[in-house]
C-alpha cells in the first residue's frame, strides 16, 4: 500500500487541455455513449419541458378549491383530488418550475463556492490550503439538516432565497473537497510551471490554465450538488419550513402529510410528488455517476501530504 | 500519536465552530423570532433561566458581545441549555435526555447493519468485476440514493404496515404499555424500529457499497495481490484477508465522514414514523419555535457525530500502521 500511495500521487498524464470547445465536444461525445447519461438527460429535459409548458399542459388552476375533497383518479382528474379539493395532477405539474429551478440555482451557487474554496486551497498551498480544508471539513462533518432547520427557522416566512441560501451554505463542502483533490493533482504539471514562468498573476493562471482541465469534474460536482438541493429542499418543505403557499414537490408532500393522505386513503397525494423527486433527483444522480466514470482517470484520489 | 492528535484538534476546532455558529445565527438574523418565544418565559420561571435564555438566543443587548460570548459557552459545557418552550417546564437537557437513547440506537443501529452490508456486497461485486451483483448494484442504488429518505419511509409505511399490517404504524413501542425490562418490551421495541432502521439502510447503504467496489478494485490490481494469486492461496482469503482488508480503510474514513448525511435522513425518518428520538424533538421544537431546544439539538446531534467521526479515527489507527508511523 505504501507504494501505491506514490504511484497514485502521479495523475494519469492527460494532455492539458487548451481550448474549452475541447472539452465539451469530448465530453458530449462520451455522454451520448452512456446509456446513464442518455436516460438523465432525457429525465431532465421532459421536466424542463413540463416546466416551460406547465400553463398549457396542467387542466386547472393548481390553486382553486374547484371539486370534491379526495376523489379517485378518473378522466376529469388522473391523479384525484386533494383534502382541499385541488387537481393533484394541475399541482404537480406546476410544481416542476420550482422545484427544478431551485435544485439548478441551488446547485450552481453551490458549485460556484466549492470552486472557489477548492481550487485556491489547492493552487494557494501552505497556510491557506490549511486553513481553508479544515473549513471545508468542518461543513463536511457538521450535519446539515439540523443546521438548515435551526437556520430556516430563523430566517422565517424568507420563501425561497432563504431555502436556496440555505442549501447552498450546507451544499458546498464535498465538491470543494473532491475539487481540492484534483486541482492539488495538476499543480505540479508542466504547463502551469510555464505559465508561472511567463509571469502571470495567479488569477489568471486559476481560471485560465487550471479550470478549462476540470470541466468534467466541475460539471460532475454541480450535478451532485443539484441532486443534494433537490433532497434538501424536498426535506425543508416536508417539514414545513418553505412557504407553504409554493407550488413544489416538496410542499405538496408537507400538505398531504398535514392531512394525513396515507391514513385517510389517498396513497396518490404521497406518491406522485415523491416519484416526481426521485426521478428529478436520479436524472442527477445518474448523469452525475456517467460524468464520474468520465473523468475518472484523471480523478484519482491523492493522499494529502502528511504533516 | 501525530495522527490521533491531529484528529482530536479537528474534534475540538469542529465543536467549537459548531458552539460559535449557533452563537451567531441568532444575533445575524433579521428581526429574531426567538423574542415571541422569550416573553412566553416571563413570570414563568427565574429571572437566571431568563438570563441563560437570552445570552443563547441573542437577546441580551445590556453586555458587550464577548461577554456574553464567554457566558454562552460557559453555560453550554456545564450543560446549562435553559428551559424548553415545547415541554415546559422540563429543561432542554432532560428532553434531549429522553430522545438520545431512541436515536443513538435506531442510527447507530442502522448505520453499522448499512455498513457492514454494503461493504461486503461491494467487495464481492468489484471480485467479480462484470458479474450479476456488479451489472445490478451500482445502477441500483444509484437510482435508489436519489430517493428522498423521508418518502421512502412513506413508501415503506404504506405497504408494510398500513396495506399489508405486517408492522405497527409508528412509535418506537406500543403506546398502551410503559418502558420496562421485560422481553415483551424488547420484541415492541425491535418491531417499531424494524420499519425506520429499513428505511435508513435501504438509502444509506448504497454509498458504502459503490465506494467500497471502488477502492477494492483499485486494491486488486496491487502486486501484492498478484503475488497471492500466484502462490495459490485460496480466492477466499485473498478477497478478506488481501484485497478487501486494505480497501476497507478509505471506507472507513469515508463512513465518518458521511455520518453527518446519515443522520440527516435519519431524522426526518423519525418525522415519518413519529419516533420519539431527536430527530421528532427536533420538529416539535420548529413547529412551537422552541429556539432553545432547536439549538441546542443541533449542538448534541454534531456532538454525536463528532464523537463517532473521532471513534472511526481510533479505529482507522489502530487497524492502520501507517497512520501512527506518520509522527
Amino acid at each position: 500500500m505504501a507504494v501505491r500511495v506514490v504511484t497514485d500521487a502521479v495523475p494519469a498524464e492527460a494532455p492539458p487541455v487548451s481550448t474549452r470547445g475541447g472539452v465539451l465536444a469530448a465530453v458530449g461525445l462520451a455522454l451520448l455513449r452512456s446509456r446513464k447519461a442518455t436516460f438523465g438527460l432525457t429525465m431532465l429535459a421532459f421536466f424542463a419541458l413540463v416546466g416551460l409548458l406547465a400553463p398549457l399542459i396542467a387542466p386547472y388552476d393548481p390553486h382553486a378549491l374547484l371539486f370534491d375533497p379526495i376523489l379517485g383518479p378518473s378522466l376529469a382528474h388522473p391523479l384525484g383530488t386533494t383534502s382541499f379539493g385541488q387537481d393533484i395532477f394541475s399541482q404537480l405539474v406546476w410544481s416542476t418550475r420550482q422545484s427544478l429551478l431551485l435544485a439548478i440555482v441551488a446547485g450552481l451557487f453551490a458549485t460556484l463556492i466549492s470552486v472557489i474554496v477548492g481550487v485556491s486551497a489547492a493552487y494557494l498551498g501552505g497556510l491557506w490550503d490549511h486553513v481553508l480544508n479544515l473549513f471545508t471539513d468542518v461543513f463536511l462533518v457538521i450535519p446539515t439538516l439540523p443546521l438548515m432547520i435551526v437556520v430556516a427557522a430563523y430566517a422565517k416566512s424568507g420563501g425561497v432565497v432563504v431555502l436556496i441560501a440555505v442549501i447552498v451554505i450546507t451544499g458546498w463542502s464535498y465538491g470543494a473537497r473532491q475539487l481540492r483533490s484534483q486541482a492539488l493533482s495538476l499543480r505540479n504539471r508542466e504547463f502551469l510551471e510555464a505559465a508561472r514562468v511567463r509571469g502571470e498573476r495567479s488569477l489568471y493562471i486559476i481560471v485560465f490554465e487550471v479550470m478549462p482541465n476540470m470541466t468534467s469534474l466541475i460539471v460532475a460536482i454541480f450535478l451532485g450538488a443539484a441532486l443534494y438541493a433537490v433532497l434538501a429542499a424536498a426535506g425543508l418543505q416536508f417539514i414545513g419550513l418553505g412557504d407553504p403557499n409554493d407550488l413544489s414537490w416538496g410542499t405538496m408532500l408537507y400538505w398531504a402529510q398535514a392531512n394525513g393522505a396515507l391514513l385517510a386513503g389517498s396513497p396518490i397525494w404521497v406518491l406522485a410528488p415523491g416519484i416526481c423527486i426521485a426521478l428529478l433527483g436520479a436524472a442527477f444522480a445518474l448523469l452525475n455517476y456517467a460524468f464520474d466514470e468520465l473523468s475518472n482517470p484523471a480523478l484519482r484520489p491523492v493522499r494529502r501530504r502528511k504533516s | 500519536m501525530g495522527y490521533l492528535i491531529r484528529r482530536l484538534e479537528f474534534f475540538f476546532i469542529t465543536l467549537w465552530a459548531a458552539l460559535t455558529i449557533n452563537f451567531i445565527l441568532p444575533r445575524v438574523m433579521p428581526g429574531n423570532p426567538a423574542e415571541a418565544m422569550l416573553v412566553r418565559f416571563h413570570g414563568r420561571v427565574s429571572p437566571q433561566t431568563i438570563h441563560t435564555l437570552e445570552v443563547a438566543l441573542g437577546l441580551n443587548n445590556h453586555q458587550p458581545l464577548w461577554q456574553q460570548y464567554l457566558q454562552y459557552l460557559g453555560n453550554t459545557v456545564t450543560g446549562n441549555f435553559g428551559t424548553s418552550v415545547t415541554f415546559f417546564p422540563t429543561s432542554v437537557g432532560d428532553v434531549i435526555k429522553q430522545g438520545l437513547p431512541w436515536t443513538l440506537g435506531l442510527v447507530g443501529m442502522s448505520t453499522i447493519i448499512a455498513f457492514a452490508l454494503g461493504t461486503i456486497l461491494g467487495m464481492l461485486s468489484a471480485w467479480r468485476r462484470g458479474g450479476f451483483l456488479d451489472a445490478i448494484l451500482p445502477p441500483v442504488f444509484i437510482v435508489i440514493s436519489a430517493f428522498p429518505y423521508f418518502w421512502l419511509g412513506l413508501i415503506v409505511l404504506l405497504v408494510l404496515s398500513l396495506t399489508l399490517g405486517w408492522f405497527p404504524l409508528g412509535f418506537a413501542y406500543d403506546v398502551t404499555g410503559s418502558i420496562e425490562l421485560s422481553w415483551s418490551f424488547v420484541g415492541q421495541v425491535i418491531a417499531h424500529g424494524f420499519l425506520p432502521a429499513l428505511t435508513i439502510v435501504i438509502t444509506s447503504i448504497g454509498g458504502w457499497i459503490l465506494t467500497m467496489r471502488n477502492t477494492m478494485i483499485t486494491t486488486l490490481a496491487e502486486d501484492y495481490v498478484k503475488m497471492a494469486r500466484a502462490k495459490g492461496l485460496s480466492p477466499v482469503r485473498i478477497m478478506f484477508m488481501y484485497a478487501g482488508r486494505n480497501a476497507i480503510l478509505p471506507n472507513l474514513t469515508g463512513f465518518a465522514m458521511s455520518l453527518g448525511f446519515v443522520i440527516s435522513g435519519a431524522i426526518l425518518v423519525e418525522i415519518v414514523f413519529n419516533y420519539p428520538g431527536l430527530g421528532f424533538t427536533l420538529l416539535q421544537a420548529v413547529h412551537s419555535e422552541d429556539f432553545s431546544l432547536m439549538q441546542t439539538l443541533f449542538l448534541m446531534i454534531t456532538l454525536a457525530v463528532l464523537v463517532a467521526v473521532l471513534a472511526a479515527d481510533f479505529l482507522t489507527a489502530w487497524l492502520d500502521p501507517r497512520t501512527r508511523e506518520a509522527s
